[in-house]
């Protein structure tokens, strides 16, 4: 029985030693710790996996130029709340410094929750909602919130003349449809655009959209508004292609990806117009350059997600460098020194030029209008 | 106009229910087992169809053969690993069972082909290039898809009501059905008998999976389940274990669906298809075509 005892104690204290160690190495820190969760896998791994590969670019180029250094840490949390928050609690057990957020709207507003509570600077390539940045003083978005996409939606078709007549299809289960519509519809109000078929669908019913399609039809909707992600957005526009009904399709950001989605058929989704703040055609340089380089490391184009991941390392960098920051700074050391920096500093980046940041962690930078023509996305203006 | 397009929808969508629902209540009424994964081993036929046709160039018909055939021997293999060894369970044990399976073959589907979605071919069912007629002037669009759906769920509600009525096999599963221990003294293998039944159950599920996907055309790892969970319903709401009433009660559910989201409202048509239903089965508890079963004490 002593014998058993005395080895347990000296389990226990080669175990102590052991993490004693570890402590010690964390206090030789050579760079600052980012981590991220994301969709690594499930329904939404696209964009996971777009805002995972574009950040490991920005972070390998600015360790490349020989400032300051990071390191990346991306977990999987399959587009799902709880996944995100132990995704989240894994990252604080590596180390983490600053926090990348969640890449999809409903994770983030979970981990956002916690990263408040535990004073952690968050940045999100992409969770657009407004959950992620309202009543807290952590969070920050490089994308547009729900409602901008929506406004803006409405300022473009009205500011074109895209549609007299438009209908809406809505997610009525998701909080990324949900907010699109209020602002999109609000706006529309203000800019006496005429919405005559207002629809929606929910998880369980996303299969067959002939009744909305055709409430949309019957009234005669020459524009039809998608605010959703593009899997569903598919089918609704495979299925009115059926029908025969061809209006415009206008998406927002969540459409990004509709032509990645494996034996397609893109003649259905020509023409279809979205609102997004990158254009990977673009001749810009830098852009020339990312899409180039995200060309040959993982063989597709960066869509939306990508670039606003690109952007995020960059601007945290920017922000490090302003601030002087230093590697062994804590987490609430470094929310104090990033939240000073963010409110105050102007930022360009592939999604935009002199973007800046209100107090509540809102990004301000003009959208862009993009068209599908052969395959690919072509600018509107 | 507006009613006949509606009904024509609720048919469609009604027929792909009805011919998952027929597998649902097979396995039901012969087993007495609610086979949760029958979801999801629809989403691995529509998947080896997908690969046939697109990966290997395969006609299509030959990609439903095959997806029945491995459907066939992935259902058979479920029912040795999984349910076989819990034949004198408890029910509610091979019902979690059943569950975990189905989160087994969504995950294998995860890894293995990935989550991202595909689109699946919808030229299987043209004619001379079109996907479909219209009738009254071009008024009213009616795919082939929905015609060969609506053709194969009768034949196979058919078929099945003939198998189980007049050959010896369909005999022995009904007398499996009835009463087990009986049944074995009669000579009968009971357990090939209940092989035999998830044999075809899955095999009907690879065809439901390849019309599922060509009138509906995403696929990914869980495009089976919320159609499954849907065809169970509709198999309870005709009366599980008929087969004439899994048929019946998914064409039902399919229209009720269908005419909630054209006359009430698309944000709560779910609510309110299964607030109907709810108050259905509270009339009538063994479902429409149901059989009311005294128990013997």
């Amino acid at each position: 029985m002593k014998k058993i005892l005395a080895l347990i104690i000296a389990v226990v204290m080669m175990v102590a030693c052991f993490t004693a160690c570890g402590g010690q190495a964390e206090t030789e820190a050579t760079a600052f710790k980012i981590g991220g969760t994301g969709p690594l896998t499930g329904p939404a791994a696209i964009y996971g996996n777009a805002v995972k590969n574009a950040a490991e670019i920005a972070v390998e180029e600015i360790n490349a130029k020989g400032g300051i250094q990071l390191e990346l840490k991306y977990e999987d949390d399959a587009h799902d709340a709880e996944k995100a928050v132990s995704a989240y609690n894994s990252l604080k057990d590596w180390g983490m410094q600053i926090f990348l957020g969640s890449v999809t709207s409903k994770p983030c507003e979970a981990t956002v929750a916690e990263a408040a509570n535990d004073n952690y600077f968050l940045l999100t390539p992409s969770a657009s909602s407004t959950a992620v940045i309202k009543d807290n003083d952590v969070g920050f978005q490089m994308c547009f919130t729900d409602p901008n996409q929506g406004s803006a939606s409405a300022q473009y078709i009205s500011d074109k003349g895209l549609g007299k007549k438009i209908a809406v299809i809505y997610k009525s289960d998701d909080v990324y449809s949900t907010g699109v519509l209020e602002t999109f519809k609000a706006k529309a109000a203000e800019l006496k655009l005429q919405i005559v078929s207002e629809t929606a669908f929910a998880d369980g019913t996303d299969t067959d959209f002939t009744a909305q399609l055709k409430d949309a039809q019957d009234k005669g909707a020459d524009l039809v508004f998608l605010p959703m992600y593009y899997t569903p957005a598919y089918l609704i526009i495979s299925q009115a292609n059926q029908m025969g009904y061809a209006p415009t399709w206008f998406g927002v950001d969540g459409m990004d990806g509709v032509l990645t989605i494996e034996g397609a058929d893109t003649s259905l989704v020509e023409g279809v117009m979205l609102l997004t703040p990158f254009n990977a055609d673009s001749t810009d340089e830098k852009t020339a350059a990312f899409v180039k380089k995200y060309q040959e490391k993982f063989g597709e184009v960066p869509n939306q997600f990508a670039a606003d991941a690109y952007d995020c390392v960059y601007a945290i960098a920017q922000a490090l460098e302003n601030a002087k920051a230093t590697y062994d700074m804590d987490n609430v050391k470094l929310l104090e020194v990033l939240k000073e920096q963010f409110t105050s500093m102007k930022f360009d980046g592939l999604t935009g030029d002199g973007m800046t940041w209100d107090t509540d962690g809102a990004v301000t930078k003009s959208p862009k209008g993009m068209i599908i023509k052969d395959a690919a996305y072509v600018g509107l203006d | 106009m507006t009613f006949l397009s509606s009904l024509i929808s609720g048919i469609s969508l009604g027929s792909v229910y009805a011919i998952i629902a027929l597998g649902y209540t097979m396995v039901y009424g012969i087993a007495k087992m609610l086979n949760f994964a029958h979801g999801d081993v629809i989403m691995v036929g529509a998947y080896v169809c997908y690969f046939a046709f697109n990966s290997f160039g395969l006609p299509w018909y030959i990609g439903v053969l095959l997806s029945m055939i491995i459907c066939t021997i992935l259902g058979v293999v479920i029912e040795k690993l999984a349910y076989k060894p819990l034949r004198a369970a408890a029910s509610l044990a091979v019902l979690i069972t059943a569950i975990g399976v189905s989160y087994f073959l969504q995950n294998a589907a995860l890894l293995l082909w990935s989550s991202s979605p595909k689109s699946f071919p919808q030229k299987f069912f043209n004619i001379g290039g079109k996907s479909g007629f219209t009738i009254f002037d071009g008024k009213l669009e009616i795919s082939y898809t929905i015609l060969v759906t609506i053709i194969c769920c009768v034949v196979i509600m058919i078929a099945l009501t003939l198998f189980t009525e007049k050959t010896k096999l369909g005999k022995a599963m009904r007398a499996v059905s009835e009463n087990k221990e009986a049944a074995q003294l009669m000579g009968i293998n009971v357990n090939r008998t209940i092989s035999i039944t998830f044999a075809i159950g899955s095999g009907l599920a690879a065809i439901a999976g390849v019309l599922l996907c060509s009138a509906y055309p995403i696929l990914q790892p869980t495009t089976g389940s919320m159609p499954g969970i849907k065809a169970f319903t509709a198999a309870v709401f005709g009366g599980i274990g008929s087969i004439p009433g899994a048929f019946l009660g998914g064409l039902l559910l399919g229209i009720l669906e269908s005419f909630t989201k054209f006359y009430l409202s698309t944000q709560l048509a779910d609510a309110i298809v299964f607030g109907i239903l709810i108050v259905m089965l509270l009339i009538k508890p063994t479902g429409l075509l149901g059989k009311k079963i005294m128990e013997k004490v």
